[in-house]
């Protein structure tokens, strides 16, 4: 402004008339941007690119990912343009994100939450993907990929199993057995904290909460079974039931012996504790193992099921969430997205990724399974034998009502857990928001 | 502006490219007013009363005022959320800001090195969120952060869960958010300080008037203007909190403890499973409440410069 009122009298009005009129120009563009990229967008883009929205931001299944993008793009001569999204960021926007320009493909989670978006019509059916990849899953496995219509719209790459994991050399030091049934195993921590560790790993700190489920379904699925967890997922089935009381009693035995600290600590730190022997099990899912820096952690690292409520359920149920890929409602490059499917649902494929992130088991039946590590072939063991596979909580039911009802209430709870019956009261005042009851 | 003597125009009447000028400088920016601003807020009042998973918008369904009931009787994190919004109004408007006011009026006065502190105490404010809410993770982490570190109880295995544990958090957020405001309301008192006539202060102090009579009685009435932007930066600040509890809760919507107003209408809005109406009913609650608290501050100062 000082430069221009020193300018002459006779030049000052074009010049600010100018001045102000490309600034309006600007402000016009900006205004009409982004009708220019939502029309940039249409079909019948470059056919020689596909694109990749991928939710694999961390280190490990980035560099797995561009592996499996550039095994694809050496076989077809077709480019993939991989966009990658923080996990928690790309689950945060995904609707948005399908109804604006999405990439082609897109990673996503297997069950009710494909489901959701399949019945919304934010995805395509891949039923001719599935005539050419069909032979390389198992039934179950299938009926996964399916959605309400029976129609396929999912390509499964992997999954992992959730379970107690433990130091076998820190077992053997201390002479700790493994627990089979649910005294052995309150026992067992309660023995750990006596020699002075933190008996379960724990941290649900930031945007870490969810790392809290995997004990509720596991103490849902021992204590009650299977039907009755998924009936309680889907909203189908009361908060206050005495069945869900029962989950949180038998928690509260164990929290006193959970890690202090909890609730600002990241699942991250919590592993790492577990790593360096400060923490004596965690309940935890196989990717545990991309915390893994020393090749020689890896082979002392062990898991054992969750351990046994109710004889009448066992131990027949296993937490094993699968990741895999969809395709975008109006895929720009149809045609190549669906050579890349193909391929993504291929033993080929499985094999790359596998080769780069070991944390996790290739669904695919005839994926080459020789250059498994020891944990790998006792997860992939621990899931043939499960008569029942679910997902996780928060892929097992309405994503919104975990996130913002059931995730809040737990955490509150384990915090403080002496108010059972409030909590869940305060759960089940919100269930008929998400579910039609 | 005066037309010179020889315009074909008499003064004071405007050409056809004037006005076209005129209309597009006023014209564009109501058009962009009116489209970014009350459109969408109006939309949001009307979505209010409905209820819609924001896909598809033949799913819109009329529900009148159940949103709003169902808020105000059966929704446990609002109660704490208002509550949260009162307790951080109250914080803000008592501790940050009248330190950073003081911090001003120390700075202002000839002292050695007072650009550095003024740059130091302002540097929260020029951080980017996301790294203000790393550090302060840094600081409250349980087992390596600095707090516990220095306090001692990190290894002694009961470290103090300042942002976990739900009757903390908000605190520990209270002082991170505090730490960005008093240097943003220090400047702003400093810019008012710079402009204020020394002479008023001259006078006070031959009036016999001592350090702290000559801050109550003369400066602070004679900036009165500066403390009218500050009261409103604070009361905005405080009813549109979100960002730092949002960071520093891990970026995944509102946990328990640390519920805000703004947070649930991201909570109900942003997600796989939206509800958009639910989440806009919110949004009204809370435009409501800011109207209230600003408007009624506006009116009673009007009303007294009036007078």
């Amino acid at each position: 402004m000082t430069q221009q009122s020193r300018t002459s009298p006779a030049a000052r009005g074009p010049g600010r008339r100018t001045v102000v009129g490309s600034m309006l120009g600007v402000g016009a563009a900006a205004l009409a941007a982004p009708v220019l990229t939502a029309c940039g967008g249409g079909p019948g883009s470059d056919p020689k690119t596909v694109t990749f929205g991928s939710n694999g931001a961390d280190a490990t299944p980035k560099s797995a990912y561009a592996a499996l993008t550039s095994a694809f793009s050496k076989d077809s001569g077709l480019k993939v343009k991989t966009n990658t999204v923080d996990h928690d960021t790309f689950q945060k926007s995904i609707t948005s994100y399908l109804q604006g320009t999405p990439d082609d493909v897109f990673t996503w989670f297997a069950g009710y939450r494909m489901r959701h978006f399949a019945k919304k019509r934010l995805c395509s059916p891949i039923d001719d993907v599935w005539e050419t990849i069909g032979g390389g899953f198992s039934e179950a496995t299938k009926q996964l990929c399916r959605g309400e219509d029976g129609k396929y719209y999912f390509v499964p790459l992997y999954n992992y199993p959730w379970a107690v994991f433990y130091r076998r050399s820190l077992f053997r030091e201390r002479g700790y057995q493994v627990p089979r049934k649910w005294d052995e195993f309150v026992a067992l921590a309660k023995r750990m904290k006596r020699d002075g560790l933190s008996p379960i790993a724990s941290g649900y700190g930031g945007g870490d909460s969810w790392s809290v489920l995997g004990a509720f379904d596991y103490l849902n699925l021992r204590a009650n079974g299977y039907d009755f967890h998924m009936r309680l997922m889907h909203g189908q089935v009361s908060w206050t039931d005495r069945r869900a009381a029962r989950v949180l009693d038998l928690w509260r035995e164990l929290t006193p012996y959970y890690q202090s600290g909890a609730g600002g600590r990241s699942w991250q730190d919590a592993a790492q504790s577990l790593l360096d022997k400060k923490s004596g099990m965690a309940v935890i899912g196989l990717f545990v193992g991309q915390q893994i820096t020393d090749e020689k952690i890896r082979d002392d690292i062990d898991f054992f099921p969750f351990p046994e409520i109710d004889a009448a359920h066992g131990q027949d149920a296993v937490e094993a969430p699968t990741d895999g890929f969809m395709l975008s409602r109006r895929p720009r490059n149809a045609d190549g997205a669906r050579k890349f499917l193909e391929f993504l649902g291929s033993a080929r494929a499985e094999r790359q990724y596998m080769g780069v992130d070991p944390s996790n088991l290739a669904v695919h039946e005839k994926a080459d399974t020789s250059s498994y590590n020891a944990l790998q072939k006792k997860s992939a063991r621990l899931i043939a034998s499960a008569r029942h596979i679910s997902q996780f909580a928060d892929r097992d039911s309405d994503p919104g009502f975990v996130a913002t009802v059931l995730l809040p209430g737990l955490t509150q709870w384990l915090g403080h857990p002496d108010d059972g019956a409030g909590t869940l009261k305060r759960i089940e005042s919100q269930r008929a928001r998400f579910f039609t009851v | 502006m005066s037309s010179p003597p020889t315009a074909p125009h008499r003064p004071g009447r405007l050409g056809t490219g004037d006005r076209l000028f005129l209309t597009a400088v006023i014209g564009i920016p109501v058009l962009a007013l009116l489209v970014l601003v009350w459109l969408p807020a109006l939309a949001s009042v009307a979505l209010s009363f409905t209820s819609w998973d924001g896909i598809d918008l033949g799913d819109i369904h009329w529900t009148g005022l159940d949103n709003y009931h169902q808020i105000l009787t059966n929704y446990p994190p609002f109660w704490p959320a208002v509550r949260h919004n009162v307790i951080w109004l109250l914080f803000t408007a008592l501790l940050p800001t009248p330190f950073g006011i003081f911090l001003a009026y120390q700075l202002d006065k000839k002292i050695r090195f007072t650009r550095i502190y003024q740059t130091a105490i302002f540097l929260p404010m020029v951080l980017s969120l996301a790294v203000v809410g790393f550090i302060w993770e840094i600081i409250y982490n349980p087992d390596t952060g600095l707090l516990n570190s220095v306090l001692g109880t990190a290894g002694a295995g009961h470290p103090v869960d300042w942002l976990g544990d739900p009757d903390l958090n908000l605190w520990a957020v209270l002082v991170a958010s505090g730490w960005r405001h008093t240097g943003y309301i220090m400047i702003l008192y400093l810019a008012g300080l710079k402009g204020f006539d020394p002479a008023l202060k001259e006078a006070a102090a031959l009036d016999g008037a001592n350090g702290r009579q000559t801050f109550l009685r003369v400066v602070f009435q004679a900036l009165k203007p500066v403390n009218i932007i500050i009261l409103v930066v604070t009361v905005m600040e405080s009813l549109r909190a979100f960002d730092i509890v949002y960071v520093l809760g891990g970026g995944v919507g509102s946990k328990p403890g640390m519920e805000l107003l703004s947070l649930l209408i991201t909570d109900n809005i942003i997600g796989e499973s939206g509800h958009i109406g639910y989440g806009s009913a919110l949004a009204v609650v809370l435009l409501l409440v800011s109207l209230a608290a600003i408007g009624t501050f506006l009116v009673q100062t009007f009303r007294k410069e009036e007078q």
